[in-house]
């Protein structure tokens, strides 16, 4: 294994994010933080609870889901693109690197990314409201988790891409409308009967809510469907990475 | 000499059926340079991204050093070293950190000494710690090259090198490349610059329309497709070619007359002179010319 090659690639992708530390991580902490005060204080001095739970600490998992998902796609999708871009992916595809290790490299610094930008936001929530986590160990695989599946998908669209429009169309239209309904603010159970049910074609209900379980022990859905939902959207990333490595589609022909 | 690289059967035809390469097969020689070359688009760097993993072939087989480069492709990559046509850099990065990168990517530990050693050797020392957007085209083209030998491979491809390169920068790549050639290194390059491979190739390969047309040592082929020209100014012109020299394939232009003839009836000019002599016609001048490499391609692509 060319593990050296792999750890070139990561070194290289987190580079850019110290050099681009204000849009990487200021800007999403902050964003994060006028959150808490639109929503937390704005919203929740008249909505007192839900679940049981003060109404801003239990947007907490939302917003760091909010972040972790579009995070792990932008990066991981610019990431493959801007070499596609610029020319210098031939380097990648010319060295003696396994598609395995090619992703390894992209797909690993992305997910870091958004895991930091997750554990900062998770410590800037400390600054507004009370946070407390039932189950650390099951937050922590949440986090790594979802933040590897996204990364993935986000690797997904950066070889699809054909341009910078094409690379923010799936984040912005996609992921952040799915990410707002899917209940990183309200409960599903706040819902009318019929609303109810369309949210659960959202694959990021499930997400938020195991997530939220990991912290509260409260979830829309059980913590199984949600584990199990992951796995899936992990599973067809991993099996259209391999075809497009395979085929090598947008890459070699 | 050994093969280095030997390409067998390769077709490529991409994605939308346009068939770009047509049953190539020849071998590249261990410690050789080989100049392929042919008109834009007849398939030099369809070729070459394909020895080199960039491209997958349609058919056919291609080892470099004996190993397969599909089923040991770690192996033959490690082997190789490419400096693409197209400047192709990471705008943000400074030179050293892009080079340090691309050892980094083939498993190489880091050397700074020898990074420090290619970069001086390719005049980028002092440039080391400016980012690349700075840089000026033929120092780009070097960067390109620092990264292809960053490795230190035993194989360099080198697609158009010397594109948009002043002349002085030109021939102290040439150099460079002469050295790579002492140490060993098998050099493939292609180039527009047809002066460039009759400066430096061992041999030459003319591909067009994807297919092979010609593999031949550099001088033999100089020897065999080279014509030769013989220009004699007269005093006084000659208005007819007489009778005793129609045998030889003579020309008048103007003042001149001229006799163009293969490099195998070279004994053929001294009867000439002779014949010149016993007709009294007076020679005031005398030019000689012989067909470059540049003339020789040109009438390859047209047959």
């Amino acid at each position: 294994m060319n593990l050296r090659g792999v750890q070139s690639i990561y070194l290289f992708e987190m580079a850019r994010m110290w050099r681009t530390l204000g849009q990487s991580i200021a800007s999403p902490v902050i964003a994060t933080s006028l959150y808490f005060i639109v929503f937390g204080s704005a919203i929740g001095s008249r909505m007192k609870e839900v679940d049981g739970v003060e109404y801003g600490t239990f947007i907490v998992p939302g917003l760091i889901m909010l972040s972790v998902l579009t995070q792990s796609i932008s990066n991981a999708a610019f990431g493959i693109y801007f070499p596609k871009f610029t020319g210098t992916i031939f380097e990648i595809l010319s060295a003696p690197l396994s598609y395995v290790e090619i992703i390894m490299g992209y797909v690993g610094a992305a997910a870091s990314k958004a895991i930091i930008l997750g554990v900062l936001i998770f410590i800037t929530a400390h600054f507004f409201v009370d946070v407390y986590v039932e189950h650390p160990f099951w937050m922590v695989f949440f986090l790594v988790l979802t933040s590897i599946t996204f990364s993935l998908f986000g690797f997904l669209i950066g070889i699809w891409a054909n341009n910078f429009e094409q690379l923010q169309i799936v984040p912005l239209l996609v992921i952040t409308p799915l990410t707002f309904l899917g209940g990183s603010f309200y409960s599903i159970s706040m819902l009318p009967p019929f609303w109810q049910k369309v949210s659960m074609l959202n694959p990021v209900v499930y997400l938020i809510s195991g997530f939220r379980w990991s912290f509260y022990g409260k979830s829309d859905v059980s913590l199984e469907v949600s584990l199990l939902i992951i796995g899936c959207i992990l599973l067809t990333s991993i099996l259209a990475i391999r075809w497009v490595f395979k085929s090598g589609y947008k890459l070699k022909n | 000499m050994n093969a280095m690289i030997t390409i067998s059967n390769i077709d490529k035809v991409y994605t939308g059926g346009f068939q770009a390469l047509y049953n190539i097969n020849f071998d590249i020689q261990k410690g050789e340079i080989f100049a392929l070359l042919g008109p834009n688009g007849a398939g030099k760097t369809t070729l070459i991204k394909t020895i080199c993993g960039l491209t997958t072939p349609s058919s056919g087989h291609i080892t470099v050093n004996g190993f397969d480069i599909i089923k040991d492709y770690r192996a033959t990559r490690s082997l190789i070293g490419l400096v693409p046509q197209e400047l192709t850099t990471d705008a943000f990065e400074t030179v050293w950190k892009t080079v340090s990168f691309s050892r980094g990517l083939f498993g190489k530990s880091p050397d700074p000494n020898y990074i420090e050693k290619i970069l001086k050797q390719l005049s980028l020392w002092d440039k080391k710690d400016n980012k690349l957007m700075t840089l000026s085209g033929g120092m780009k083209r070097r960067v390109m090259i620092a990264k292809a030998l960053s490795h230190e491979p035993r194989v360099l491809f080198l697609d158009e090198p010397t594109a948009g390169v002043d002349v002085e920068l030109r021939k102290g790549m040439w150099q460079q490349v002469r050295e790579l050639k002492e140490t060993g290194v098998t050099i493939i390059l292609t180039t527009h610059y047809i002066e460039e491979a009759e400066e430096m190739a061992d041999r030459v390969g003319v591909i067009s329309s994807g297919k092979i047309i010609l593999i031949e040592e550099k001088n033999k082929l100089m020897k065999k497709m080279s014509n030769k020209e013989i220009r004699l100014s007269l005093t006084p012109p000659l208005s007819a070619i007489p009778s005793s020299l129609a045998s030889y394939n003579l020309k008048i232009e103007g003042n001149d007359l001229i006799y163009k003839y293969e490099t195998s009836e070279s004994h053929k000019i001294y009867k000439l002179f002779e014949l010149l002599k016993i007709e009294n016609i007076e020679i005031s001048d005398l030019q000689t010319h012989e067909s470059s490499l540049e003339e020789i391609f040109v009438e390859l692509v047209k047959k």
